[in-house]
């Protein structure tokens, strides 16, 4: 070989090499705008620096757009994401149907073993973990200590239904505008009838019994339905059919609320002084039950998972483990403090001494432990999910049935009429899909 | 007497075209003044109007979150790629539906209209598959196609309305004179229409400016335009108004500012040939 080719050769070889060490994977996230996403999504610059072969794209869809955009992409293969957030909803049937990556291999140092178990278990199909949780939460009572002390009443730290409906009553102030109980009343799968079927969990109801015939016609589902609407009517506030999270989220911020039982994730903004008037009157319960075992509290975790369509698997992973890991949560804590860490997935954070003493933090990992998705109602159930039913059916049939009990708690049809709806449409909608 | 009454008239239509305008106009004010608010004057109640501590923190948020660039970047070749891209076809397709028209014209024209009543929707998968196939997913080229196609018949009628105020005898006259066809609409035909072209081409702009349903579909992180910035400011869980307001008005300025300097192209354009 000539001295010429040689040169020529060797440039080749580390023109090449120098290539390769600086080939760049672009990931793109797609994700939502919560409080937490948008935080990691500030702290990534963290992770480039130890990755800088790898770039993050991020794509921020409101929750609605994003489960229905990262949904048609997946069933198209578009392969338009790498990552993407989705919910203890999607998980199970996606990963059924072998459309996510799964994450078994994920290295040891991040303990999958960590993870509680009934996130793990909402996350996970036949042995596969499908996805990474990346927060938690479930549901619980958050109230207004003043009040209660005002109306002579004390709130037990696990309260029944009945016991809330005589708290709401004591602290319902029509005239100064404050009532007594804040519940979500917009119509929506996981709106009101996030709240409804686990409430109706706590009532003994169920959506469908073992051979998947729907149940709304059952007198369980009667008590819960008139329970809720007469609760809301009666010591709610005006409107209440058409509040979901961020309208219940103002009142309470503002002390227009008495009671609210919604996602424990609202608990660090309504002890936020910068958003809340009544940051330092806040207090926690489990949510109700009725003695039947089974409590009013959903189980819900925002998770990351590869789509099976993706060609930067790897390099999703390495993302994903260290968006989820210990690490984080530490890198999280020294940044912007205990009460901001993502709350409800890993046992060691609720070991931990300092996060022990953010006011919410014992109340969140009890409401979570409390709920079980693979037996989430009284009676035997053919599904997962405890505010949901995870097949693909139940967002339609979910929004259908809230909108039907939406116009009752509207007064635009009697408790009696709404269900009878229920019943029929969610009969009609299992017997086209094939059940 | 009678000049009383037609001042009396004249009085209550500018109150009536005041309130109708202000009204029309107060939800705007109302995501501007909100964009200067922290976020609990936001949601505070009674609502403040305009007595409140005024910041710029929102802004400062927002721009630092997102690339807004980028965003309004895409907007613009989006926009005008796919009016352009329209008026190039359109204005030979109304050239001949206006001064040959066939037998099956005014079919097709309605044919044209039609298919603005096919929900967007109802089309979206095969189009999305049509996408992949051509590696056309979050890309500017396949929205400017999209959109235009979408715009198209609204682009050919607006034109057809415009050329049919045109006399026929002088395109006659400029045919006699030896003009070819591509002479009679480009130094002809399209200087007589240019209120009319120019009007359609602001509008089809702001349609495809405001064009929210393929936009989000259809793209990712690289082509999203500003649609999509703003999308990603609404959240279900939690309560950022203020900053979805500053989004929403940094989304809105640049066509608020285009508007306020064309409308009297705008009006005239589209009130062309309403009074005979």
């Amino acid at each position: 070989m000539s001295l010429r080719n040689s040169i020529c050769a060797a440039t080749a070889l580390a023109m090449a090499t120098a290539t390769s060490a600086f080939a760049e994977t672009t990931i793109t996230i797609a994700t939502v705008n919560n409080g937490d996403m948008i935080r990691m999504q500030g702290l990534a610059d963290e992770f480039t620096a130890s990755h800088p072969d790898i770039k993050l794209e991020w794509v921020t869809l409101e929750e609605n757009v994003l489960r229905q955009r990262v949904t048609q992409d997946i069933a198209a293969k578009g392969g338009q994401f790498d990552v993407m957030t989705i919910g203890t909803y999607e998980v199970p049937i996606w990963g059924a149907q072998d459309w996510l990556v799964s994450l078994n291999d994920l290295p040891a140092a991040w303990d999958a073993d960590d993870i509680l178990p009934a996130i793990r278990d909402g996350l996970t199909v036949e042995g596969e973990l499908y996805a990474a949780p990346f927060y938690g939460e479930s549901s619980m009572v958050m109230y207004r200590k003043d009040l209660m002390e005002k109306a002579g009443l004390e709130m037990p730290e696990a309260p029944t239904w009945d016991q809330i409906k005589d708290a709401a009553a004591a602290m319902t102030d029509k005239d100064n505008e404050v009532y007594g109980i804040c519940l979500r009343g917009k119509a929506g799968w996981g709106e009101n009838m996030a709240l409804l079927t686990a409430m109706g969990n706590s009532f003994g109801a169920r959506t469908f019994d073992e051979s998947w015939t729907a149940q709304y016609d059952s007198e369980e589902w009667a008590t819960t339905v008139n329970f809720y609407v007469d609760l809301l009517n009666g010591y709610g506030p005006p409107g209440a059919s058409t509040n979901g999270f961020n309208e219940n989220l103002s009142l309470f911020q503002q002390g227009k609320c008495g009671m609210w039982i919604d996602a424990t994730v609202a608990a660090s903004f309504v002890t936020n002084p910068k958003d809340s008037t009544v940051a330092d009157q806040v207090g926690f319960a489990l949510a109700p039950d009725n003695g039947l075992g089974k409590r009013g509290n959903w189980l819900w975790a925002w998770s990351l998972a590869i789509p099976a369509g993706s060609d930067a698997t790897e390099e999703a992973k390495e993302f994903i483990t260290w968006a989820t890991s210990k690490e984080y949560t530490a890198l999280v804590a020294s940044k912007e403090g205990w009460a901001n860490v993502p709350p409800g997935t890993r046992s060691s954070l609720y070991q931990n001494t300092e996060y022990a003493k953010v006011p919410f933090a014992a109340m969140t990992l009890n409401s979570i432990n409390a709920a079980d998705p693979t037996d989430p109602a009284v009676e035997p159930v053919p599904y997962t999910g405890v505010q949901f039913v995870a097949i693909p059916e139940w967002a339609g049939i979910g929004t259908q049935v809230g909108q039907e009990i939406s116009a009752a708690l509207a007064g635009q049809q009697s408790v009696e009429e709404a269900l009878e709806k229920a019943q029929a449409l969610t009969t009609d909608e299992m017997e086209a899909a094939g059940y | 007497m009678a000049r009383a009454v037609t001042q009396n008239r004249k009085i209550i239509n500018t109150a009536a075209a005041w309130t109708v305008g202000l009204l029309i106009f107060f939800p705007i004010l109302w995501t501007i003044l909100t964009s200067f608010k922290t976020e609990a004057t936001a949601i505070a109640d009674p609502p403040v109007f305009l007595a409140f501590d005024w910041t710029l923190e929102n802004y400062s948020v927002v721009l630092e979150r997102s690339n807004y660039m980028r965003f309004l970047w895409n907007s613009v070749i989006i926009a005008g790629g796919s009016t352009i891209l329209g008026i190039i076809i359109a204005v030979p397709a109304a050239w001949s539906m206006a001064f040959v028209p066939g037998k099956r014209t005014k079919d097709i024209l309605l044919w044209m209209l039609s298919t603005k009543m096919l929900p967007a929707v109802g089309v979206l998968y095969p189009i999305y598959l049509i996408f992949i196939k051509m590696g056309l997913l979050d890309s500017r080229t396949g929205l400017v196609i999209v959109l235009m196609l979408m715009n198209l018949p609204i682009i050919v009628w607006m034109l057809y309305t415009y050329f049919r105020e045109i006399p026929g005898e002088i395109l006659e006259a400029a045919r006699m004179d030896g003009a070819g066809l591509k002479e009679e609409i480009l130094y002809v035909l399209t200087p007589m229409a240019i209120p009319g072209i120019a009007s359609t081409l602001l509008l089809n702009f702001i349609l495809a400016w405001n064009e929210a349903f393929w936009t989000l579909n259809l793209t990712a992180a690289k082509a999203a335009p500003l649609t999509a910035f703003i999308a990603s400011y609404s959240s279900p869980e939690g309560l950022f108004y203020a900053k979805l307001s500053a989004a929403s008005t940094m989304a809105i300025a640049p066509i608020l500012i285009l508007g306020w300097f064309s409308q009297k192209q705008l009006v005239s354009g589209l009130t062309f040939g309403a009074v005979k």
